[in-house]
């Protein structure tokens, strides 16, 4: 057993248990925090698959982006002075029944097929190649994406703000 | 333990999915569902990353991993404007209480 495994079993036991507490949380805003650590986790994986900038991208976009506008999500949606912020749950045993017989079957089908392993060598850095993909290969999707974001904005900022009178 | 391979990270990412699924189905607030549905897409991007090493297929899946992560940034954006619209007409974000189109 070498470092490498034993740092994917920590960020792997960070990771499930963190997601497994988000789901359980009776309070929102603990949920909320369990998920930064979910998303360390899943940047801590990425880094030992050899992808140093999707880890930054992650914790930068995820963390600093995304996760903040889930709490203001919270935080402007509930009486926070009034009343606890607790989220109900519905329908949780035909969940676990559906869900423990989805998870055993992806489970067993990805642990029982015999995927070609052929790993890469992990290399120095990925943000050269990256970029070069992104402008070449890719560029349609690069400059899509730029104006689906600029979409993103305008729609939000002119869905949320305040009518009028 | 055995030494980590494709599998190990196929099976976190499986995880992961039927938890941000469990969480979708499950929970009642609206800002717990897009919880959920960060965790599923999280789940998908292992994947993609954990193919992109040990496919060897050079680095399509970690692009494509990148416009994922793009993607949730304004799936969250857009649905917390959703959300707030609707704190404001029903004053709760429940989703199972929420099932008028118009007044």
């Amino acid at each position: 057993m070498t470092i490498y495994d034993i740092i994917f079993y920590l960020f792997a036991a960070i990771t499930v248990l963190s997601a497994f507490l988000v789901v359980t949380a009776k309070n929102i805003v603990h949920s909320a925090f369990y998920l930064l650590f979910t998303f360390f986790g899943v940047a801590g994986l990425y880094v030992l698959l050899g992808a140093d900038f999707i880890a930054i991208v992650q914790i930068m976009v995820y963390v600093g982006g995304i996760l903040i506008l889930l709490l203001f999500g919270v935080m402007l949606t509930n009486k926070i002075t009034s009343v606890e912020i607790k989220s109900g749950t519905i329908h949780v045993l035909p969940a676990v029944i559906g869900l423990g017989l989805f998870a055993a079957f992806v489970l067993s089908t990805m642990m029982t097929t015999k995927w070609k392993s052929n790993p890469a060598e992990l290399p120095f850095t990925t943000v050269y190649d990256l970029g070069y993909i992104l402008i070449n290969e890719y560029v349609l999707i690069f400059e899509l994406l730029g104006i689906l974001l600029l979409i993103a904005l305008i729609g939000a900022a002119s869905i949320a703000r305040k009518d009028k009178e | 333990m055995i030494t980590v391979g494709l599998e190990h990270f196929l099976v976190i990412s499986s995880i992961l999915f039927s938890l941000g699924l469990y969480g979708v189905v499950t929970r009642k607030n609206a800002v717990m569902v897009l919880m959920g549905i960060e965790l599923i897409l999280n789940a998908a991007n292992i994947n993609f990353v954990a193919f992109s090493k040990y496919g060897n297929f050079g680095y399509d899946g970690q692009a494509i991993a990148l416009f994922v992560i793009v993607l949730a940034a304004a799936e969250a954006a857009i649905a917390l404007a959703i959300v707030l619209n609707i704190y404001k007409t029903f004053a709760n974000v429940n989703v199972d209480e929420i099932d008028k189109l118009k007044d």
